[in-house]
């Protein structure tokens, strides 16, 4: 960066002349003090970066330091005693059943979110042309994204009950229905997906929106006179103008379906079959005191999100220029 | 005359559908809070509206036995302070790093980078323990450290705004003797509003629908937050539909009314902090 540099002879000349100013005041004064705003000039960055450094430093790398040595031990989070397992923790975490069968949970999680951008991406396309309560309807398909998770947890709880929401309106349209949706592995687990689509559908199609509006207005006139229709207009000049976009939503709907949370704990905690893997996490390490293992399968679950990211990068190079 | 007809009533069909799938789970919710004890033991159903419309008994409860006062008392607390720190500290890190050129500058940036791509739930397990040994474990001060120490987007947010500022306002005002903290203070800082209020607004609505960080860092019922005493209905109210019903309507409705009140500087908020 050259621009910071430019600060320094402004100052310099400013002390030159105070100097020069005060020429009777003998030679003795000058010489300590440059070297002490040298000093200050070294420090002042850093003085502004003391305290967001220090909450980076013991809340974020100390943390993942500390996860990775626990990985290695059979530590239970509060004796003082720790012992050096190897890699033992990891080949549980891969060969136990049990503790592997939460990724599958995952499936349905990211089977929803293929589901949600696309959904999220027809809302965007048709809410950016003219229509009637565009305004309405925008608010009303982002306002579920505001929304406290537990108080959607306990409206869905109620919306999938036996003889609740659900049940009434598949009644009113005459399929006779009266079930428990959250009693079977399989359609609890796509009732819960179906929540997650419900929730977050709102922030993708939001994010679409802004991107498909900052497409300059000439490039839709342009490819109007050449004949294109609704769907080429969304194929080649929608498509293509949101990519970064698009591909952003693609890291965040994969870690986001590694790492559901809240929904599921909030409506089962994670009973019939509706595990995910942070809930396993959570209760591993503080319901049965194995934080070794706990902290292994965090590593696990870490590096497939870099994992995910690093490919995402590679696949789609960034063009923007992030931070520097 | 026709297809397109056919296209536009099909467009507007599925928006209807979509309006209608959003809001039916909320409105029952809300005409199910109205009922009373009776009504839902009976099995009124799920559409059927309540028979006093004015009943507002149950958010008496739930405002008074659920403990609802002391959870918006100390979520208002750890937003105060949490959203006043990220910015403060978000607006000086941008400043920071947009403005001087310092030994392992680049070190430091990468290092913030790495960390936005940290997910912060996979971390808690170790995070607990410092948290723990720091002797902020069931205290207001574990969420509000947590939240101003993971912030990156507000980071990012802040420094595209600092970029943006003309380097020749610093230099100006050096001239005239005034050293960082006063050019941070006095230029860079009151210029920054518009990106002050993105991250209040996002950040706000984050904090204040937050689960995880208080679910596990103050478990003492006298320090619940709006999330976690919500969570609590779960268990005294089981059976309660109208109760429980109540304190979700209780915890969404602040949010409606913001949302209502702010929706333009929310959206551009929201694709700007997401996008960075």
């Amino acid at each position: 960066m050259t621009h910071a540099g430019t600060h320094t002879p402004a100052r310099d000349t400013g002390k030159a002349a105070a100097g020069a100013a005060a020429p009777a005041s003998g030679r003795a004064a000058p010489p300590p003090a440059p070297r002490r705003t040298r000093t200050w000039r070294l420090l002042t960055p850093w003085l502004f970066l003391l305290a967001p450094l220090t909450l980076l430093i013991t809340f974020t790398y100390a943390p993942i330091a500390n996860m990775v040595a626990y990985s290695f031990t059979d530590w239970d989070g509060v004796s003082p005693e720790l012992h050096y397992t190897g890699a033992e923790n990891y080949a549980e975490i891969f060969t136990r059943e049990d503790l592997f069968q939460v990724f599958w949970v995952s499936g349905y999680y990211l089977a929803a979110s293929v589901i949600q951008t696309v959904a999220a991406l027809y809302f965007a396309t048709v809410l950016s042309f003219s229509i009637r309560f565009r305004n309405f309807f925008k608010g009303v398909l982002f306002f579920p994204s505001l929304v406290n998770g537990v108080a959607i947890g306990f409206v869905f709880l109620y919306f999938f009950q036996d003889g609740g929401t659900l049940d009434t309106v598949l009644n009113l349209f005459g399929h006779q229905s009266d079930r428990a949706w959250l009693g079977t592995p399989a359609s609890a687990n796509v009732s819960l997906a179906g929540v997650s689509v419900w929730r977050y559908l709102g922030m993708n199609f939001v994010l679409f929106l802004g991107a498909i509006q900052s497409i300059p207005g000439e490039l839709y006139e342009a490819a109007e006179l050449d004949g294109a229709g609704r769907w080429h207009q969304f194929r080649y000049v929608i498509l293509p103008g949101i990519k970064p976009v698009l591909t952003l939503t693609v890291i965040l709907s994969v870690s986001g379906s590694l790492s559901a949370f809240e929904i599921p704990y909030i409506m089962t905690g994670g009973a019939t079959g509706t595990e995910t893997f942070v809930i396993q996490t959570v209760k591993l390490a503080f319901q049965f005191n194995k934080t070794g293992l706990a902290s292994a399968a965090a590593v696990v679950l870490l590096l497939i999100i870099l994992l995910v990211t690093w490919v995402q990068r590679r696949l789609v190079p960034d063009d923007r220029a992030d931070l520097v | 005359m026709t297809r397109r007809a056919v296209a536009r009533t099909l467009v507007y069909l599925s928006l209807i559908g979509a309006a209608l799938v959003v809001l039916l789970p909320l409105g029952v919710v809300f005409l199910t809070s109205l009922k009373t004890e009776n009504e839902t033991a009976a099995g009124s159903g799920a559409l059927t509206l309540p028979d006093d419309p004015l009943n507002f008994d149950n958010y008496v409860t739930a405002f008074r036995d659920g403990g609802m006062l002391t959870a918006f008392g100390n979520t208002a607390f750890i937003l105060v302070v949490s959203v006043g720190g990220t910015v403060l500290i978000g607006s000086m890190t941008a400043y920071a790093i947009d403005r001087f050129t310092f030994r392992f500058r680049k070190l430091v940036i990468a290092l913030f980078l790495v960390a936005a791509l940290v997910p912060g739930v996979t971390t808690q397990v170790a995070t607990f323990q410092i948290v723990h040994s720091l002797g902020m474990f069931d205290t207001r001060w574990a969420p509000i450290a947590l939240y101003m120490g993971t912030d990156i987007v507000s980071i990012y947010i802040f420094l595209q705004f600092v970029r943006s500022i003309p380097i020749s306002l610093d230099e100006a005002a050096r001239l005239d003797g005034a050293n960082a903290f006063t050019i941070y203070r006095k230029i860079i800082f009151p210029l920054l509003k518009p990106a002050i209020a993105t991250v209040v607004i996002v950040k706000g609505i984050a904090v204040y629908n937050d689960f995880y960080i208080p679910f596990l860092y103050m478990p003492s019922q006298d320090l619940g937050v709006i999330s976690t005493s919500l969570f609590r209905f779960k268990g005294p109210y089981a059976a309660h539909w109208e109760t429980i019903s109540a304190g979700a309507v209780l915890v969404i409705l602040p949010t409606l009314i913001v949302f209502l009140a702010l929706q333009k500087y929310i959206y551009n908020g929201f694709t700007r902090g997401a996008t960075r």
